[in-house]
This record gives C-alpha cells, sequence and structure tokens, in this order.
C-alpha cells in the first residue's frame, strides 16, 4: 500500500515487518525517529520485540551482538559520531559473522561538529566487513532494509548488513512509497534459523581467541563471502522483483549510460539530483548518464568497468575524504580501470555536499562544465571563496 | 565425580585464583548458564581455538562489553520466552570490570537486566603485564606504578567497585573470596535465584602479578579477607545484610607475603595509612567478631 510517510517511519514500517526480535540503540540525530517509532510499534503491541534503551551506541552494537549470537534477528540504527563510537564493535560482528541489519542515517563527523548530511561516517567503516548498501530515495530505502535482512542471513553469508540512508534528505523527507505487505515480506524473508548460536543443548564457545595459525583464515573466508555476495545481491534483488514487483540490480544502477558521452559516478540521495540535472542535458541533446552505487561493499568493480569502459569523461562525486589522499570512492573507480586496455580517457574526481552544504542542480552543471580533458583530483564544489580567503589570510 | 563445566587443561598459570574461582561459579550456576566474557586473563587461558574450557555457552567479544552482550543475550532468552530456564552470567576482570567496561556494566544494572555479573578482582592488569586498574589497592607496587624514591607505588586505594554496583538499586551485591569456596558457591546460588540484576566481587589472587609462591593463593587470600582489607559481605536491595566477621589480623600479615608490598615493611608510616584502610573497612561493615554475649 502507497502511504506518504517521512523517511524514519517508513524504515521503522519495514523493520517492523521483518520482525527483528531484539532492537537496541542510543538516541543520534538524524537516526532517532526509527527507533523511537519501533518503540511505538512495541508500546503498541504491534510487534513483539524486546526493544533495550542502552547507555552509549558502544552498548548498542553489543546488545545487538549479544541477540544475534543468541540466535535472534537483531536490529540497530545510528549515525556519525554514534557510528565512531560502535566501531571496534562493528568490526567485532562481522568477524563473529553475526548477521545484524543496521541502518545508518548518514551524518557529517567531528570537528566541527555538525549535524548535517554527508557520508564520512559509513564510508569510514569501509573496511569493516559489513556489506553496505546506499539508498537513493525513500522506496530504495524501504527496500533495501528487507533485502538487507535476506542476505546477511543468507547461509552463505552471515555477514551484517549496513543499509545507509542520507541524513535529512532521506531519514526527515516526505515522499510516497510502497511498504510491502506483510504476507510478501513472510514470504520474501522466512524466519530467522541461525547456523551456529548460545545453546544451552549445544554449548559452543564464540570468539574465541585466535593466534597466528589460524587468524589468516577467518579474515580470508570474510573477504571471499564479502566477494560472493557481489553474486548473491543481485539473485536476492531478484527474488524480491518476483515478490514485491520492484526491480533491483543491488548493486549499481545505471541513468541513460547507453550513449553517454559523460558519466557522474555517485552514491544516495544526490542521484535523485543528478538525474534531474541529466534530464535537463538530455532535454538539450548533451549526452550525460549517471552510474549510480548502491553496494559499496562488496564494491562492484567489474561492473562500473563493463558500464564505463567506452565513456569519455567520468566524474566520480564524493561525499566523503580520505585526508590526506584521493578520494574514497574515486580512488576505486579509477582502480576498477587500472591495467584494462579500456578506460575513459578521464575520470576526475570531485568533492560536494560536506556537512550538509547543499547540492543543487547548479553544482551538477558547475561538476560537468570542470569535467573536461584535464582530470582533476579532489576537486571541491560550491566553496565559499570569501571564507576561503579569510582561513588563509 | 561429577563433571566440571569449566575443564582442565586451560594454560592458566599454577596457583591462578581466578580459574579456581570461575570453575566455582560455573558449576554452581550449573549447565543451563550462558557465560558472556570480557577480554582478560580468563578469556585467554580458558579458550584458544580449537580449544575451549568451556562446557556451557560461552561468548567473548571484546575487553568492555560482556555486561552488553549479555543484555543482548537475556534479551534474546526473553524474546524466545526460555529466560526462566537459563541463567545468564557476564563476567570480567578488574580492570575490565571497573575501568573500561564500567559504563556498560552501569547501563546494565540500571536497566535491571536479568544477568549476574561476576568480577574477578586480581587487583590489576594481569593480562597485559601487571599495569594498575582501578581496583589496585593503596600503595601496590605495579609495572605502571612502580616504587622508587618518590614513589611508594599506587597513589590511590581501591575503588568502591561493590558500593557503585549497590547503588543502582539492584537486587544483590555481594563481595566473596577464593580463599572461601563454599561461601562463593552460596552466594553465587542466591544470586541466580534472585530475578534482575546482581553483582558479585570476588578477590582472586594472582601469584604472578602478586608476587608470592602459587602454593599460597587459598592463604593470601584468606588474610586479605581476616585483615579486614577484603571485607566480605553482601547486600539485598540495597541493605547490607550480612557479613563475615573476622578477629583482626594487623595488615602486615598480609602484606608481607607479597611481593608487591615488599617495599612497605619497614615503612611505619605507610602501614599505618594500610591499617587505616582495614580498621575503617572493620568500622563500616561491623567486621569485628563480637565477644559471646554475657548471659
Amino acid at each position: 500500500m502507497k502511504e506518504f510517510l517521512e523517511g524514519s517511519l517508513a524504515v521503522a514500517e519495514i523493520v517492523k515487518r521483518c520482525k527483528p526480535g531484539v532492537i537496541s540503540a542510543y538516541p543520534i540525530t538524524p537516526q532517532t525517529h526509527i527507533v523511537e517509532e519501533l518503540a511505538n510499534f512495541v508500546a503498541e503491541g504491534e510487534l513483539a520485540a524486546q526493544v533495550v534503551n542502552v547507555e552509549s551506541e558502544h552498548s548498542a552494537a553489543s546488545v545487538v551482538l549479544g541477540a544475534s549470537a543468541t540466535g535472534v534477528r537483531a536490529y540497530t540504527a545510528t549515525s556519525s559520531q554514534g557510528l565512531f563510537y560502535m566501531q571496534e564493535v562493528v568490526f567485532n560482528i562481522a568477524g563473529m559473522r553475526l548477521p545484524v541489519v543496521m541502518t545508518c542515517a548518514n551524518r557529517a563527523v567531528s570537528a566541527p561538529i555538525n549535524i548535517w548530511n554527508d557520508q564520512q561516517d559509513s564510508v569510514s567503516l569501509r573496511d569493516s566487513g559489513w556489506i553496505q548498501l546506499f539508498a537513493e530515495d525513500l522506496q530504495e530505502t524501504v527496500d533495501l532494509h528487507l533485502m538487507a535482512f535476506r542476505i546477511a542471513e543468507d547461509k552463505s553469508m552471515m555477514v551484517p548488513v549496513m543499509v545507509c540512508m542520507d541524513g535529512f534528505s532521506l531519514t526527515h523527507g516526505i515522499e510516497t512509497v510502497d511498504i510491502p505487505a506483510q504476507e510478501q515480506v513472510d514470504k520474501f524473508l522466512p524466519s530467522y534459523k541461525p547456523l551456529y548460536k548460545l545453546d544451552v543443548e549445544n554449548p559452543m564457545t564464540l570468539g574465541p581467541l585466535v593466534d597466528p595459525e589460524y587468524y589468516m583464515e577467518a579474515r580470508y573466508a570474510l573477504q571471499q563471502t564479502l566477494n560472493s555476495a557481489l553474486d548473491l545481491i543481485p539473485k536476492v534483488a531478484g527474488e524480491f522483483a518476483k515478490i514485491v514487483g520492484r526491480k533491483y540490480n543491488g548493486l549499481v544502477e545505471g541513468y541513460h549510460l547507453e550513449d553517454a558521452e559523460k558519466v557522474i559516478v555517485a552514491m544516495g540521495a544526490v542521484c535523485g539530483t543528478v538525474k534531474e540535472a541529466i534530464d535537463e542535458f538530455r532535454a538539450k541533446g548533451k549526452k550525460i548518464g549517471l552510474l549510480k552505487i548502491v553496494s559499496y561493499r562488496p564494491f562492484p568493480a567489474q561492473q562500473i568497468y563493463d558500464l564505463l569502459k567506452d565513456v569519455s569523461k567520468v566524474a566520480v562525486l564524493d561525499r566523503a575524504l580520505s585526508l590526506g589522499s584521493y578520494a574514497p570512492l574515486a580512488a576505486e573507480v579509477k582502480a576498477a580501470f587500472f591495467g584494462k586496455k579500456k578506460q575513459p580517457q578521464v575520470i576526475s574526481s570531485f568533492i560536494v555536499g560536506l556537512g550538509g552544504r547543499d547540492i543543487t542542480k547548479g553544482s551538477i552543471r558547475e561538476m560537468l562544465r570542470l569535467l573536461t580533458t584535464k582530470e582533476l583530483n579532489c576537486e571541491f564544489i560550491d566553496l565559499k571563496p570569501e571564507l576561503v580567503k579569510e582561513q588563509y589570510e | 565425580m561429577s563433571k566440571h563445566l569449566f575443564t582442565s587443561g586451560h594454560t592458566a598459570c599454577s596457583g591462578c585464583g581466578q580459574s579456581m574461582a570461575a570453575r566455582l561459579v560455573i558449576d554452581t550456576a550449573g549447565p543451563n548458564t550462558i557465560v558472556a566474557n570480557n577480554t582478560g586473563c580468563l578469556e585467554v587461558f580458558s579458550t584458544k581455538y580449537p580449544e575451549s574450557s568451556w562446557e556451557v555457552p560461552f561468548v567473548h567479544s571484546l575487553f568492555e562489553n560482556c555486561a552488553a552482550v549479555a543484555s543482548g543475550v537475556e534479551a534474546a532468552l526473553k524474546y524466545l520466552g526460555t529466560k526462566d530456564k537459563i541463567n545468564v552470567i557476564a563476567q570480567a576482570g578488574d580492570g575490565g570490570t571497573a575501568d573500561i567496561g564500567l559504563q556498560a556494566l552501569s547501563g546494565m544494572l540500571e536497566r535491571g537486566h536479568d544477568i549476574l555479573y561476576v568480577c574477578y578482582d586480581n587487583e590489576a592488569y594481569m593480562n597485559t603485564g601487571v599495569q594498575r586498574s582501578g581496583l589496585t589497592p593503596f600503595d601496590t607496587s605495579t609495572s605502571t606504578t612502580p616504587v622508587g624514591i618518590k614513589s611508594t607505588g599506587n597513589v590511590r586505594p581501591k575503588k568502591l567497585m561493590p558500593e557503585i554496583a549497590n547503588a543502582h538499586a539492584i537486587a544483590y551485591v555481594a563481595t566473596a573470596s577464593v580463599a572461601f569456596p563454599m561461601d562463593i558457591q552460596r552466594k553465587v546460588k542466591k544470586a541466580i535465584s534472585l530475578k534482575g540484576a546482581k553483582y558479585i566481587q570476588i578477590h582472586v589472587p594472582c601469584p604472578l602479578g602478586w608476587r608470592y609462591e602459587p602454593r599460597l593463593t587459598v592463604e593470601v587470600a584468606k588474610l586479605a579477607v581476616e585483615t579486614g582489607l577484603y571485607p566480605l559481605f553482601e547486600y539485598e536491595n540495597g541493605i547490607l545484610v550480612a557479613k563475615r566477621q573476622i578477629k583482626p589480623r594487623p595488615v602486615e600479615e598480609y602484606l608481607k607475603v607479597q611481593g608487591r608490598f615488599k617495599h612497605l615493611l619497614n615503612n611505619q608510616e605507610e602501614l599505618k595509612k594500610i591499617q587505616a584502610i582495614a580498621d575503617a573497612n572493620i568500622m563500616k561493615y561491623g567486621l569485628k567478631q563480637e565477644a559471646a554475649a554475657a548471659s
């Protein structure tokens, strides 16, 4: 049924239908509405979960770790500093192969403190062993959450999934969304049957000390699993289409790529603005396209290569930095072409929309104006010259 | 002979007080128990892959989060409807409890999870080489509070961790000592019979860190109690309901058998300060054995 909903409430609706047994979170803007709404569902008897209101994000992640280890579907949500405070538990959950699902309401990180949107938080945890899926709009956010549980709990995976939704633009934005019906959810997502769990009938030690004789194989297995998610994610998306009706690839999405001469590569809500800008360019006969990255981890390098190898100019749009080096997404897009015969003439890297700086169609036009044969690295768009000048004088 | 739920073959040092106490705790709690353990000596010496000493389900995550992991286990069992049949124990050393794990523990106690938290107190970070913790006693020589011309060791007394636990208005708080195994059993039994959050702190001497002969573990533990330096008491719902009474022995008797206090033995000024700590404990908890009442 289609509803006109705030993003956070839409997430809460789909998470409710996924029937987690344990939910634990700590308040942080812009995530908080999600768990408030889930607490409402529990208070009203619409969801039979245990809600654990913890004293920190570190404990929120630890609670869902413990619940998942006990064989129960577990969910948490956080943002920015909260994700960073969870960090060692985030790595631990992946290493322990626990299929937790988390929503990250993407937000800038301190300092300076800023509650608005960019993607530095999840991008910084790209090496944690979690699958990271970035949503463009509320419909995709909802659908990715449902797919996230299914992917995480697949017996070939048993890894956690982080659904990344841009703070405010998606968490607080209101759109028409179609929340899959409970019957569809139940058909697509069977109840969770763990491979192993804390069980008094079959005692097992989880999280043992592992010395150099065994450690590398555990990490190798996790790497192989994450790589194999490149096959699984589109398969799960296919099953989702069969049951729910909406089609996704799950890894990447192309927009007017067929004949594109210039292509923008981006992740998250900004793709909506990029698409609008492209429509205007197309109306004027300019061959611009978009390659949206949905799965940032695992990174779909082959798909990116296949879709961009014949494109002349590529602009990679990053909403995060790897300070002192190349922008994170740009570096990986470039790596996808390294040593290959075919590659774009130029791949330029742009930084936009940090800390909630608006990304307008003007920003996109400016980026495309600068996308020439001259390769640009970490070119900041929409900087205020008067403020930059002030800092250096 | 009954089977232990914490089996031999682990790699603890000989004379390890913590391994003795851990076995008493889990054997008392029984097989229907799930254990969440912080990083520390106990986890390291009992779970080296592919072996484990634990005959009950056991989970280790990180150094500071066993109280939160156990909270998740407990919430999951509630969701599954099996909590009434299964005990949950969170356990850690003194550093994992009173320092790095204090926030997670406070959250667990305050939320009132039906969990028994056990702190094995060997009074320093033994797993990393005897660095001081918040539960290291006053004037102790440790690797980070070394004795020198300007130092008589650790400058602060032990954090009053059982009192901190008790301040959370929980069902049960007790201290225990590996010198009194039946007392540990009784307290664990009592704790798991009560609903809600429970905290037991067990004094577990460490021959390596305290520098005494491994055969003396029980003797050293007993002296800590009998001098008043490690008072044994029980709180139920915030009220002091029991204590082990003693005929107080001078603190030197406890200090002189341990290398970590060797530097104090001819230092009357410092000995007086430590005696004052014991005397204050004896007063506070009413530890002094009364003479038989005249009839």
